[in-house]
């Protein structure tokens, strides 16, 4: 049995995250612990899982040790089955071909609406420019979302400052109105608990809580008030195989250290 | 914020019926290819992240002095950190901003912009590339579905939702983007401009055509004859194309598909020189590096043959 320090946090939500992926779809995966999570996932329990990138790749095959630095470079490309063009990937998702799309994300609110761009607001003094919705804007509009990210209060808010990457927007059907037909954010994995989202209210809500972690605990550390499950599961701790394939693509730890 | 002004169809028309397009031979120097582009001129840039992106062309640009241009790109990193800290340009529209997903904000980036030195036009990836195929296309925008409900939309007043008048659903119209110039780097092409892509394309087939003039940097010149025996593998055509500049690894430190991958130690170093301080240290990387160099081929050789020839290395390897 694995033991929770033998492990590192990245690891961990790789391996959560890898798990809620199912053989014979389509995921659509942002970079860092995505792109890790889809790639273990495809050696372990999904063989014909099939990766998109956003730089015009379709059928990624990540090879160990080679890992790419950023989903728009060759490595990510090289032995895939295709390579198209940017907008001609993007609009994969737009025609519903993609089932899944995955992402990090810096700060997330209770309906799962992501911020990349900016932290303070527009026209703040102290306001910080962050990089942008990149391609996570086209995803998190497109498909059944599913974030992986850090668990911390400052990240977990309200409302974020700035929608980047839309969720179920001020939650009901506020998302649909808006004209975003289809997707929504629908699974949020991290160091504490697995999340899903209310299916009225659309409302963040504690589907599965990792092992040694108090339902409280994870409400400590959020900024909002969550919803809980009425039957929490335990999630499974990562196995061995499962830290084997993973240390076996990252050898050096640049995305699980 | 002032708008970007909405090209008329007849503008776009008018200075492409003046383009020479003919098959006429376009080779020249980078300094002869940077005096094609003044000014305050807008400039679509190819590649995308760390990916072929015209890198020489940039270096020149900044070498001659260029100033204020409006830079268009798909996903801008360490190159756009160059672009604000030269004065190069001032106005970046993107649909992303760092120098590279491994060493997180760009501090150059957050000075330029956050002072409100710069600006930064954030679109969606799928908006920017649908702004370059409506202005490829020769119509005035694009329909699209994402951004709707989001901030980034809300901080877009060129872009408009309407109501479809075929099925009554909200739909966004980005406007089409008509660069004044195009740089793009390829893998090679003709004298003419006959140019092979390879890999990942990018938006560069959509800016190449929707752009008013196309310089195009090229690892290696080809014969027309090449061209024609493959004509399958030409991405960009000639009539297109005004400047044909060969630049063997012009995009380093950045990668070219097949032929080299990004110069990370390279990268590591300018990152750590700049993000400790974005002025001074990126006063010194344009001293050193842009300046200084009395050629591209000299800006290599600080780059260093060892690490140029191990990304040339992995980008060649296939195994």
């Amino acid at each position: 049995m694995t033991k929770l320090a033998e492990f590192t946090t990245n690891e961990h939500l790789a391996i959560l995250s890898a798990r809620e992926l199912r053989n014979g779809q389509v995921v659509f995966a942002g970079i860092g612990i995505p792109l890790l999570a889809a790639a273990l996932a495809q050696r372990a329990h999904c063989p014909n899982l099939t990766i998109l990138f956003e730089g015009g790749t379709i059928g990624a095959l990540v090879e160990p040790g080679r890992l790419p630095p950023s989903t728009n470079d060759q490595r990510g490309a090289k032995r895939s089955n295709m390579v198209l063009g940017s907008s001609e990937v993007l609009l994969l998702l737009q025609r519903g071909y993609v089932d899944i799309g995955f992402m990090g994300g810096a700060q997330i609110d209770k309906y799962g609406n992501l911020n990349s761009s900016l932290i303070n607001g527009t026209g703040n003094k102290s306001a910080i420019r962050l990089p942008g919705s990149g391609g996570g804007n086209d995803i998190a509009s497109l498909t059944n979302l599913m974030v992986t990210m850090k668990h911390e209060k400052r990240r977990f808010v309200e409302h974020v400052d700035f929608v980047t990457s839309p969720g179920w927007l001020r939650g009901r059907s506020t998302r649909h109105e808006s004209g975003l037909q289809s997707g929504g954010a629908f699974r949020v994995v991290t160091e504490l608990a697995v999340f899903g989202f209310d299916e009225h209210s659309r409302e963040m809500k504690v589907i599965a809580l990792n092992p040694g972690v108090s339902p409280s605990q994870v409400q400590e550390n959020t900024g909002f008030e969550l919803l809980f499950d009425s039957d929490l599961p335990i999630t499974q701790l990562p196995t061995g195989t499962e830290l084997r394939i993973l240390r076996e693509l990252d050898p050096d730890g640049v995305l699980t250290s | 914020m002032h708008l970007e002004k909405a090209r008329s169809y007849s503008d776009l028309r008018e200075r492409l019926s003046r383009r020479d397009r003919g098959l006429s031979e376009k080779v020249m120097s980078l300094e002869d290819a940077s005096a094609l582009i003044t000014d305050g001129q807008s400039v679509g840039i190819g590649g995308s992240m760390m990916s072929r992106t015209p890198m020489a062309m940039i270096w020149q640009l900044i070498r001659s002095g260029r100033k204020n241009l409006v830079c268009s790109r798909s996903i801008t990193t360490s190159e756009g950190d160059l672009l604000l800290g030269s004065g190069l340009s001032n106005h970046i529209i993107t649909s992303w901003f760092s120098q590279g997903i491994m060493w997180g904000i760009s501090k150059v980036m957050r000075m330029h912009v956050e002072s409100g030195q710069a600006r930064y036009d954030e679109w969606s990836h799928l908006a920017i590339g649908m702004r370059f195929r409506a202005g490829a296309m020769g119509v005035p925008f694009m329909p699209m579905r994402p951004m709707l409900g989001s901030d980034v939309l809300a901080s877009r007043p060129e872009a408009r939702v309407i109501n479809c008048p075929f099925t009554s659903e909200n739909i966004l119209l980005v406007p089409a983007l008509n660069p004044d110039v195009a740089i793009i780097h390829v893998h090679s092409c003709d004298p003419y401009g006959n140019a092979r892509i390879e890999g990942l394309q990018f938006m560069d087939i959509d800016l190449a055509m929707a752009a008013d003039k196309v310089i195009l940097t090229t690892e290696r010149i080809i014969s027309n004859d090449q061209i024609r025996r493959a004509p399958d593998q030409t991405k960009i055509p000639f009539f297109c194309v005004d400047g044909v500049v060969e630049v063997p690894f012009g995009s380093a430190p950045h990668e070219c598909y097949g032929v080299y991958e990004p110069m990370m130690n390279h990268l590591d170093s300018y990152v750590r020189k700049v993000n400790s301080d974005p002025i001074g240290g990126m006063k010194s990387y344009l001293d050193e590096h842009i300046y200084a160099p009395r050629s591209w081929n000299d800006y290599l050789n600080l780059i260093g043959l060892e690490e140029v020839l191990g990304a040339a290395h992995r980008g060649r390897s296939n195994d």
